[in-house]
């Protein structure tokens, strides 16, 4: 058991002390879903008082893996231990009983309910849950881990951060001795997540044992006493505290690197922005092609107002800040998709603010939104009619209102071909194919045809490393091909990598511009900082 | 107007909105059950069914009014079985299975009904009451509301025994999740499909029961397809009430008077067509939905079979 | 919640008696019709029937007699109808379940109004301006709950509910106190003489409302795979944010939807008016569209499979009537027959889409 307390790089937790002995061993893990090996032999043995890190790549079978610990699924080969016995983990309700309590990267709370009754779900149905008590213990909680959650708040309405806390609460109370927490970062601002750091060695501190899920090396970093590293289903490599106390960043990076994707990363797709930067002072001269004024837009909670910006021909202008600062409004309101309280909109000469999305469209802006199947796709529909989604009735895919079948056709086989979408046929239904090809079709829907300026929303998000570079590339192509980019993004090595000029936004207002160039890190850091202070 | 509104008149209007209002109540309070823990519940309607002849029927060859009830709502409880094991575990169509289960009890007790009954109509005797001491004799409202059938009494008992379980046991908690969000129930360790099973079942017998005081208190027999859009009204009551019994009963109570008000206006001396009172409610409703407007707040996974793992 | 959530969520789980591949084409074809035979042969044995004495009944009542067909395509044409009403609105995920009130008040104010305009005009002219009067009653009865959903957000299923059990209602006090027939006792609205009815179809005793039904099931189906229009109203229902985000006019075409669901059933009450009924009683509720709603579920929306199930369903349902007579099991046992095969059809799409899961993968 450990007993050093305080962050990494004061204790490193339990790193320097004798391992100790695993509450929960899996041994020889496979679980097959049909046509895929999610999980191939793992071995992976979790420790009390250690953060241990799982590193990979979307689809290395880390959700797989969780599933099977949190007793959603369960292995088709090998065997887990609790406490060295042999165990069949058959429901979430037996992982509990087992002490192993899950942190979803999706948050399993029911909204409707307040904090303490989410508190006392799972409890024996007769019994009434007793909210008194449950709070008591939820305030003890809130002082132990300097946490300050309302035990009476409706559980919809609090930030996600606090919500993940309160997940974290739950398992915690439920005398959970293993914590697992899924991709938990991923929705969280910096701060939420140098927080859930904090109370991660707390918790290791008290003896309790953390798998901590993510993709991002430098949060594995900060956070890991051990780091093991799937690959396609595989675990291809341990880090031992030992080793990984004494190791340097830069090493430990290669190395995780070269662990989670097989290959070292081509410095030269990492470079490419940078090589034409002296073009990019160019690109200032050019045409404006969208000048926004002072945009205001009626929503209660984040109101974007005040909003001023421009894109010249061939520019990317990218837009930082943590998700929720009004980033989703501000590019629907652009699209046409959400009215505008007050502001002009210029589109080459064009004042479009009163234009619905099928004249803006028709003009040339193109929107790429991040939530690709609940909004920018219908799953159900074939990848042909999801191509001209935004273009429903339109010459010549359609003549007085009537579908033109082969003509439909052609348009998506050429657009499949282009952008390389790979799917069976055109009529298949765009739901059976893979994220990134649903993001290429996105793609070849807007890019394609007469478009001047492209917003993108996150537009790599959730997308595994070969789908990002290419989605990348595309936008650059784009832009050179003279189309006016904004591209919002919460990932800021991507708009270090793609943009011309960054703005930052915060609390619904563009907080400062800058230039992309050397000292450009730290200056977008600073706003964003400076602006959440 | 003096005339209108004499003892009589109000009396009759009482009992008739309690008569008419009691089996609505069940079976609102039945739907809501299954409306919270995510199941739209269209076979009510054949649950009701199932209990109003089940519950003539042992009434009748038993001679024990308590024995009728209890299997009314066990008739009930074998059509909701068949609802939660369709929809619940196999997850097929609710609605189509909904529909499905009440044209065939309607069937299907039509027929047993011509079987057995069909050349003699029996009746069963009327309903002993329970009079409430002191409260029963009440002028005006004493027998009106305090001297019933203990049926009745149950049924509004369970208003506030199902508000008090919503509100004050985790079981309450656990129906309210599987409706809004079943992978957090499933999550929390709760198996989702024991709780919508539950739920199902627990609409059946009060459906059931409600069913049985059409047959035993209300009318006394039989009569092929005699719930008569009952159901309907049921689920309206339920959809309308957001999940709150207390509002169900009102609900009832509202519904009930007007369905009763034709009979009670004849004891005043006033014909107006039954159809002309029957229309107050349902007009009553639209107009408050149109001047309101609200956004029906209803389960985010109401209708949407329960798959562990798919998101 | 929307038609396409219910139909595509299904339960992972089978029973593995299920799975043979070889019982996939008879469970989905034969199975469902033959083990409902099979079910309800059995009860009619223990209500001391002879089951093939039954069934015969019903066939030769329902399908090969020339009066049983024709029969049996008549009353195909109201639920023709009403199949195409619910097909756009589920499609477009609006859940009109007011079809029946919409159905009822048309067919009144059509009895009404077509004896009373047939002494002044044409034969022809008459029937035209009924059929669109009902339509219009039709849609005139969904407006409230249309705007209610389009620009309140109000469900749907509660207002159009609301608005079936006021139509009934309505429908019979129009019956009994304004388009009252003075010359009978029977409480009923004066009755279109046989002449003035829809025309028959080439000297049978077949209703042209069946060509009416026919045209339209097969136009909906047409519009909503063929069409702009369709493939904007299955957006909506699919997916109403991406209908949005592809800046779709979701309100206006939720209108569209509810005006052309309604008017379409609301036809239908007139085609059973003035092709069949001739007046409206007192009381007269068939209840065609709530009978309807799953067989559209089981077609998938389909045009021709709605066809399809309907007619079947007009054999039972006409066979069945005729079969009470003749061996003496009452018409209810009809219901039970429909309710098995909806509940055995839907097990087997079930099991269906559960194999093609299993082989896609």
């Amino acid at each position: 058991m450990t007993t050093v307390e305080g962050g990494r790089d004061l204790g490193k937790g339990g790193a320097v002390e004798k391992a100790a002995i695993p509450i929960v061993e899996m041994v020889g893990i496979t679980k097959r879903f049909p046509g895929v090996v999610a999980n191939d032999g793992i071995d992976l043995a979790i420790r009390p008082g250690e953060i241990h890190v799982l590193l990979g790549e979307n689809g290395a079978g880390k959700s797989t893996l969780i599933g099977l610990l949190s007793g959603l699924q369960q292995p088709d080969e090998g065997q887990i231990r609790v406490d060295g016995k042999a165990q069949k983990i058959a429901s979430p309700r037996s992982a509990l009983d087992l002490g192993i309590g899950t942190v979803f990267q999706h948050v399993m709370l029911v909204p409707s309910l307040t904090v303490v009754e989410n508190l006392a779900l799972g409890a024996p149905w007769w019994r009434s849950p007793d909210r008194f008590a449950l709070a008591k213990r939820l305030r003890e909680m809130n002082r132990s881990l300097g946490l300050s959650i309302d035990p009476d708040a409706v559980t919809g309405e609090l930030s996600l951060g606090e919500q993940q806390q309160t997940e974290i609460v739950r398992a915690l109370l439920r005398g959970s001795r293993v914590l697992i927490l899924d991709e938990s970062t991923s929705m969280l601002t910096p701060k939420g997540a140098e927080d859930l750091g904090g109370l991660m060695r707390r918790l290791a501190g008290r003896g309790l044992a953390v798998v901590f899920i993510t993709h991002k090396l430098r949060e594995a970093f900060a956070f890991a006493d051990r780091i093991s590293v799937l690959r396609l289903g595989r675990k291809v490599g341990e880090i031992a505290p030992d080793r990984l106390a004494t190791l340097d960043e830069a090493t430990m990076s290669a190395e995780v690197v070269r662990l989670m994707f097989g290959w070292a990363p081509d410095p030269a797709v990492v470079d490419e922005p940078f090589v034409e930067s002296a073009a990019h002072l160019e690109v200032r001269k050019r045409r404006v092609l969208m000048d926004v004024t002072d945009l205001a837009i009626g929503n209660p909670d984040s109101p974007p107002s005040g909003i001023s910006l421009d894109v010249a021909e061939g520019e990317i202008l990218g837009i930082a800040g943590i998700d929720g600062n009004g980033q989703r409004e501000l590019a629907e309101t652009l699209a046409g998709q959400r009215p505008s309280l007050r502001g002009t909109v210029i589109l080459d000469g064009v004042a479009i603010e009163s234009f619905d999305v099928a004249a803006r469209r028709r003009l040339g802006l193109r929107f790429v939104t991040d939530d690709r199947l609940a909004e920018g796709t219908v799953g159900s529909f074939s990848v042909a009619n999801n191509l001209l989604l935004k273009q429903i009735g339109e010459a010549p895919f359609w003549r007085h209102g009537l579908d033109q079948p082969g003509t439909i056709s052609a348009h998506a086989r050429a657009l499949v071909d282009a952008f390389d979408v790979r799917t069976p046929t055109v009529d298949t239904p765009l739901g059976r194919l893979s994220g990134g090809n649903i993001q290429k079709a996105l793609l070849a829907r807007e890019l394609s045809g007469a478009a001047k300026v492209v917003i993108y929303a996150k537009p790599t998000h959730g997308l595994d490393v070969q789908n990002t570079v290419a989605t990348r590339r595309r936008i650059r192509q784009a832009a050179d091909r003279g189309v006016g980019t904004l591209l919002i993004s919460t990932d800021l090595d991507e708009l270090l990598e793609l943009a011309d000029r960054i703005a930052v936004m915060s609390r619904g207002r563009l907080v400062g511009v800058v230039a992309n160039d050397n000292g450009a890190r730290e200056r977008v850091g600073a706003l964003m900082v400076g602006a959440a202070s | 107007m003096d005339s209108l509104f004499t003892q009589a008149f109000l009396i009759s209007l009482v009992l008739g909105a309690i008569t008419a209002g009691v089996p609505l109540l069940l079976a609102g309070l039945g739907e809501q059950i299954s409306e919270k823990a995510g199941v739209l519940n269209v076979g009510i309607e054949g649950m009701m069914l199932a209990g109003t002849y089940l519950g003539f029927l042992v009434a009748y060859k038993t001679g024990s009014i308590w024995l009728g009830f209890t299997g009314g709502g066990a008739g009930g409880l074998l059509v909701a079985a068949l609802m939660a094991l369709f929809c619940v575990r196999l997850g097929l169509n609710q609605i189509v299975i909904g529909i499905a289960l009440t044209i065939g009890a309607e069937g299907l007790t039509a027929l047993l009904h011509h079987f057995q009954f069909a050349q003699s109509y029996p009746r069963l005797p009327g309903v002993a009451t329970w009079p409430i001491p002191v409260l029963a004799k009440i002028p005006v409202a004493g027998p009106a509301l305090f001297d019933r059938p203990p049926v009745v009494y149950l049924a509004v008992a369970l208003v506030f025994l199902l508000a008090g379980l919503y509100r004050f046991t985790n079981l309450g908690l656990n129906l309210k999740a599987a409706g809004d969000k079943p992978a957090a129930l499933d999550a929390a360790g709760v198996d989702v499909i024991r709780t919508r099973t539950f739920a199902v079942l627990a609409t059946g017998a009060l459906a059931g029961l409600g069913g049985a005081f059409l047959s035993e208190v209300g009318a006394g027999l039989f009569i092929p397809f005699m719930t008569n859009g009952a159901d309907f009204i049921g689920i309206v009551l339920a959809m309308l009430a957001r999940g709150n019994p207390v509002y169900v009963l009102l609900g009832a109570l509202l519904f009930g008077a007007c369905l009763s008000m034709t009979t009670a206006l004849q004891v005043a001396g006033v014909a107006i067509p039954t159809d002309v009172i029957q229309m107050l409610p349902f007009a009553a409703v639209m107009a408050v939905l149109v001047v309101f407007g609200r956004r029906a707040s209803l389960p985010a996974a109401l209708g949407i079979p329960y798959v562990r793992g798919a998101r | 919640m929307s038609a396409d959530a219910l139909n595509t969520t299904l339960d992972r789980r089978l029973p593995p008696w299920m799975r043979g591949t070889w019982l996939r084409p008879l469970l989905l074809s034969v199975g469902p019709v033959l083990a409902t035979l099979v079910l309800c042969g059995a009860l009619l044995l223990a209500f001391g029937v002879n089951p093939i004495d039954y069934y015969q009944a019903v066939l030769h009542r329902g399908l090969w007699s020339p009066s049983g067909i024709q029969e049996t395509l008549t009353r195909m044409a109201p639920l023709l109808l009403l199949a195409a009403s619910l097909t756009v609105a589920f499609r477009a995920g609006i859940w009109n379940l007011g079809g029946d009130g919409q159905f009822l008040l048309a067919a009144v104010i059509v009895a009404a109004a077509a004896p009373a305009l047939s002494p002044l005009l044409p034969s022809w002219a008459v029937l035209v301006l009924c059929l669109m009067l009902a339509t219009a009653i039709g849609a005139l009865w969904s407006v409230a709950p249309a705007l209610l959903r389009a620009y309140q957000g109000v469900n749907e299923i509660i207002t159009t509910l609301m608005m079936t059990f006021l139509g009934a209602s309505l429908a019979n006090v129009l019956v009994k106190l304004v388009f009252l027939d003075p010359s009978t006792t029977v409480p009923q609205t004066r009755t279109l003489a046989v002449a003035d009815r829809l025309p028959k179809l080439f000297g049978t005793r077949i209703s042209g409302g069946l060509v009416i039904g026919l045209v339209a099931v097969l136009a909906v189906h047409f519009v909503m795979t063929r069409t702009a229009f369709g493939l904007k109203l299955r957006v909506v229902g699919a997916n109403t944010r991406a209908a949005i985000h592809a800046g779709l006019p979701v309100p206006r075409l939720t209108l569209a939807v509810f005006a052309i669901s309604a008017g379409l059933a609301g036809l239908s009450g007139a085609v059973e008016v003035l092709g069949v009924e001739g007046n409206v009683r007192a009381d007269w509720n068939p209840a065609f569209s709530l009978t309807v709603v799953p067989l559209v579920f089981l077609a998938r929306f389909n045009g021709f499979a709605s066809i399809l199930f309907v007619f079947l369903f007009s054999v039972l349902s006409i066979g069945g009537e005729s079969a009470a007579r003749l061996v003496g099991v009452p018409n209810f046992f009809t219901l039970v027959i429909v309710a098995v095969l909806l509940t055995l059809l839907a097990l087997a799409e079930y099991v269906d889409h559960r194999h093609r899961e299993r082989t896609r993968a």
